[in-house]
């Protein structure tokens, strides 16, 4: 009855994988003690530490799945084991971009809700030039793009709109007007891979401010209500969208 | 955040899960996620077997979900029986699985439910309407886990000797098999259009 456990990790890659799955790794992971040895005798190059990405976790015999998805590698720097899947809720993690929407100012510290399970906290001195006589002009209900400083599983996660040379790099309060909408969170790294076609064609057909949020966020301001719209439905549908059907939309507004 | 909607027969069970979210201080639990399950009947107000079929449905989910990664939070699985045709339960076990896994929630396997009924003279059916619930000796359900078939939750009406129940929980397993691989299909189907 005990069905095989666990496939080789470099047969799934590209394929759907489940919960529960067993993901082997090729002997040479397993291996610390030995590498350290072949090191020392100058014998073959260690392999570099192996990264268990989103929806992984290590246990004994290999990695095991923990969400649904298509597992991906990438082979760079030691390697690492990612599982790309498709959600709505998002989960706080360090370093990423996120808008946040002011809900509460208490003191010294802005209250953000950032679609986590809790609210993040922001100290008005994490602007670019802020000190305690000049603050910034923040309201409830403002809109934040900014990176978590801190997130993990036990602690209130917290934002600044700086980064660690002190410069605010795009960050900070987002202006006036504009359309906040939220999309899935594989929408979000699509539209931010490196060759995103999505928005190299919308740029063609007007011009128009963005901000995309990891946490599934994205703001829109184009000249006028209508075009912001526009850009605003093409964005939301492109999830479910292929490259023609987008094609073929972009093509009917640009023809107007 | 998303619902499912599976279909074994004529029963249909539409599940909706929230999280994880901020819990309430009188809820939340401080090393793991609370996990909260809700089902609606199709008529009328939840009554006790709601809510016995709710705590049997909330263990089997604590089982699998990963519940440390989200400490302080609250996970809420509601489920609304759309129509009932027999093997209820096993339709919202299989419902709450599905519910999980299209939400993202991290599981470290899944689960699906089974249903056998005994017929008076021995003979085991599986996944029986409610007539032949109604007619059987005993009705026994069963929750089966993805990485080594074992049992999550067994749950039984009416008597029956224990080498009966260790037959319909071999047929149980079995029939599992097939139910795991038809949430491979789904997934790979839902995939595949990305």
């Amino acid at each position: 009855m005990a069905a095989e456990r666990g496939a080789a990790a470099e047969a799934c890659v590209g394929q759907v994988v489940l919960p529960g799955d067993l993901l082997l790794l090729p002997a040479q992971y397993d291996e610390d003690a030995e590498g350290e040895r072949l090191r020392l005798s100058a014998g073959a190059a260690p392999v570099g530490r192996l990264l268990c990405g989103p929806g992984l976790r290590r246990c004994a015999a290999g990695l095991l799945v923990t969400k649904c998805g298509l597992l991906r590698h990438r082979p760079a720097g030691g390697g690492a084991y990612w599982v790309d899947s498709q959600q709505k809720r998002y989960v706080p993690v360090k370093g990423d971009h996120v808008i946040g929407i002011v809900t509460a100012k208490a003191g010294d510290v802005f209250k953000l809700d950032v679609g986590g399970s809790e609210p993040a906290s922001l100290s008005y001195l994490a602007f670019e030039g802020a000190t305690k006589r000049n603050r910034p002009n923040v309201q409830v209900g403002d809109l934040i793009y900014g990176q978590f400083l801190v997130a993990n599983k036990d602690m209130e996660p917290e934002m600044v709109c700086i980064d660690s040379s002190g410069k605010s790099s795009g960050m900070g309060i987002i202006g006036q007007d504009g359309f906040l909408f939220k999309v899935s969170l594989g929408l979000i790294r699509k539209l931010l891979s490196p060759k995103c076609e999505i928005i190299q064609e919308l740029s063609q057909l007007y011009p128009f401010e963005l901000v995309l949020g990891m946490n599934g966020r994205i703001w829109v301001k184009a000249k006028t209500i209508q075009q912001t719209l526009i850009i605003v439905n093409i964005l939301e549908a492109s999830e479910y969208m292929t490259a023609e059907q987008r094609k073929q939309a972009l093509a009917k507004f640009s023809g107007n | 955040d998303l619902p499912a909607l599976p279909v074994p027969g004529d029963t249909s069970v539409l599940a909706g899960v929230y999280g994880p979210a901020e819990a309430k201080l009188s809820k939340e639990l401080p090393d793991r996620a609370a996990l909260e399950v809700l089902l609606r009947p199709k008529v009328g107000l939840p009554g006790v077997l709601e809510r016995s079929r709710e705590q049997l449905l909330r263990q089997t989910c604590e089982a699998v979900v990963l519940g440390v990664l989200h400490p302080r939070t609250a996970i809420t699985l509601v489920l609304q029986v759309l129509s009932d045709a027999g093997s209820l339960l096993s339709c919202c076990l299989n419902a709450a699985c599905i519910g999980l896994l299209d939400a993202g929630l991290p599981l470290s396997s899944l689960f699906c439910g089974v249903t056998c009924a005994l017929d008076p003279d021995g003979t085991i059916i599986l996944d029986p309407t409610t007539r032949q619930e109604q007619e059987a000796r005993a009705v026994l359900s069963f929750a089966i886990d993805s990485s080594e078939r074992k049992v999550l939750m067994a749950s039984t009406k009416g008597s029956c000797s224990i080498e009966e129940m260790q037959q319909c929980l071999a047929a149980a397993q079995r029939a599992a098999d097939t139910i795991f691989q038809f949430y491979r299909d789904s997934v790979r189907r839902r995939y595949s259009k990305s």
